[in-house]
């Protein structure tokens, strides 16, 4: 039996996501194949040939896989699923946005639970997972024949990229499905930024509810983050006042980050943000409360006034 | 047009619940329960589409033990106009409730059906799609922003690094992200016409859906807990602590 995973791509080139799913397939025992549903995406599917660890590719390029729609997507791997001759025990995908829109559309089809945000696995049937917001972790076996997996990608060390032209893995071309035609992209509004991208981030700069506007966020932690080489981050209650866009939001319904530093600047720490950072190494908290929650879960805690702080800090590092 | 509403009774958001000592799940005895609020969000935009004439009615359906009643109530409360209770004390999962969901939309034969997008209590964030997979229909998930026109609904969804919006064939699945809408409180009045509507229950057996579930949780733990730091003075002590203690910059 082989296990699946899918790839979370831009046509392009392989998002970081898909190298801690493929690092979390490495767990299990079976050939790893990667799928690469995209339109023109050679060039990504040559670079998950890369992934260690990796034995195939399977590359399915068509017009109607180029928005990764879950429609077309999902019956795409329920076919490819019927028709392997080996059989896949597992199919994985990153707990990403794509990967949770796709992954329990698959799952019903093929008449099996989901299994979401898995942060550890103990078997091959048995896996640990975060519920109520990453309060406790339930440990869950399934009885089904195939497992459908997302990976919480914070929970597994990205897998290596081979530097050999070419790769280990064979690249295999796999037949495009009907075009669906239940759903259209009709535009995407990307945040650019020069800036890494959260999920990927070594260090994360948040910013919440104690920065007052939407131009003190800018004014303050900008800069910080440009010193430091850092992402951009936020509360809930900041993207709720409008101060920065909502894919900025860290915590339970937003992005769960772990990266090497998480600077909180005048965040309280509601359960809700906790839980989308607790697993970060070293955790700092600048908030004018000394009873703030955040400061019970910081590594490193500085009680002042984050008008002075912040810029402070962001001279020192400069 | 018909929509439907699938809401869930969960431990209430501002409850830190705690883990049984014996491992076998989270302690809810005597915690407070409420209507799961992604699915809070879903009502209010029924309920908006109704009123503003592009709806003509609001049906809540929940799964799960007698008491949900309670929560099909408070989705009337806000306008829903009647209620389904799917009623059963065996532990539902995602698939099974996709599934009964899916004798109902038979049944029914809603035009949308607009859900949350993932429960506060399991976080499994997988009924709407599932639900979207067994009928066939598109879904439009994570939505911020939905419009619904003749045989289609423009929905803005929050992905990854921004917002994408798809224009989706209708009957279809939508489920809702935090910027949909704020819920409106219910009032006195509404609370108490409420009572007055419809309520029907029914059995999955009626529905002639196997609801057995795929997933026998072993154990249920608390998280790694991390503990408290230290205090620093200043930034210059702050910024020695970075770099010679933990060496992250």
């Amino acid at each position: 039996m082989a296990i699946l995973v899918l790839a979370e791509h831009d046509n392009q080139t392989i998002k970081a996501a898909t190298l801690n799913t493929v690092a979390a397939a490495a767990k299990l025992s079976g050939e790893i194949h990667v799928l690469v549903a995209g339109a023109n995406c050679a060039a990504a599917a040559s670079e998950a040939a890369k992934i260690a660890g990796v034995a195939k590719v399977r590359v399915s390029d068509a017009a109607h896989y180029e928005s990764h729609t879950a429609e077309n997507v999902a019956a795409l791997v329920v076919a490819l699923v019927a028709n392997e001759v080996a059989g896949y025990s597992h199919i994985l995908a990153p707990s990403t946005a794509n990967g949770k829109n796709v992954a329990p559309r698959v799952a019903a089809l093929l008449d099996v639970a989901q299994i979401s945000d898995v942060t550890g696995i103990e078997s091959a049937d048995t896996f640990v997972r975060p519920i109520y917001a990453g309060n406790a972790m339930a440990t869950v076996k399934s009885s089904d024949a195939v497992k459908v997996l997302t990976v919480r990608t914070t929970a597994f060390e990205a897998a290596a990229m081979l530097a050999n032209e070419g790769g280990a893995a064979s690249i295999e071309p796999l037949a495009a499905g009907l075009d669906l035609g239940l759903t259209t992209l009709k535009g995407r509004e990307l945040t650019k930024s020069a800036r890494p991208e959260l999920g990927a981030a070594k260090i994360i700069v948040s910013g919440g509810r104690g920065l007052g506007s939407g131009e003190n966020y800018h004014k303050l932690l900008e800069p910080l983050a440009d010193a430091l080489g850092a992402a951009l981050g936020a509360s809930r209650a900041a993207v709720d006042a409008g101060y920065v866009p909502n894919d900025y939001q860290v915590g339970q319904t937003g992005k769960i980050v772990a990266p090497q530093l998480y600077i909180a600047v005048g965040i309280s720490g509601a359960i809700q943000h906790l839980a989308g950072m607790k697993d970060s190494k070293v955790i700092v908290a600048i908030n004018k409360d000394p009873e703030a929650p955040i400061f019970q879960v910081a590594d490193y805690g500085l009680v002042g006034d984050l008008f002075e702080v912040a810029p402070e800090l962001t001279s020192a590092l400069a | 047009m018909k929509i439907l509403v699938p809401v869930k009774r969960v431990v209430d958001y501002n409850v830190k619940v705690r883990v049984k000592a014996d491992g076998t799940g989270v302690d809810i005895a005597n915690v407070k329960m409420s209507m799961n609020p992604f699915d809070e969000i879903a009502v209010e935009e029924a309920v908006r589409l109704r009123e503003a004439g592009i709806a003509t009615e609001v049906v809540a359906v929940s799964c799960g033990v007698t008491a949900c009643q309670e929560t099909l109530r408070a989705a009337m409360a806000i306008g829903a106009d009647r209620g389904i209770l799917v009623e059963t004390d065996v532990e539902l999962q995602p698939l099974a409730v996709a599934k009964l969901l899916k004798a109902l939309c038979d049944k029914e034969q809603p035009t949308v059906v607009i859900g949350g997008k993932q429960a506060i209590d399991d976080d499994s964030n997988q009924t709407g799609q599932m639900l979207a997979a067994l009928m066939g229909w598109p879904q439009a998930t994570f939505a911020s922003k939905v419009t619904l026109g003749d045989g289609v609904a423009t929905v803005m969804r929050e992905i990854d690094g921004g917002l994408e919006t798809l224009e989706i064939k209708l009957p279809a699945v939508v489920t809702t992200d935090l910027r949909l809408n704020e819920p409106r409180y219910a009032t006195l009045p509404n609370i108490m016409k409420a009572k007055k509507k419809p309520l029907d229950t029914v059995k999955p057996a009626d529905l002639g859906v196997d609801i057995a579930p795929r997933l026998a949780t072993l154990k249920v733990a608390e998280p790694p807990k991390r503990s408290a730091g230290v205090r620093v003075a200043d930034v210059a002590q702050l910024v020695d602590k970075l770099k010679n203690e933990a060496k992250v910059i």
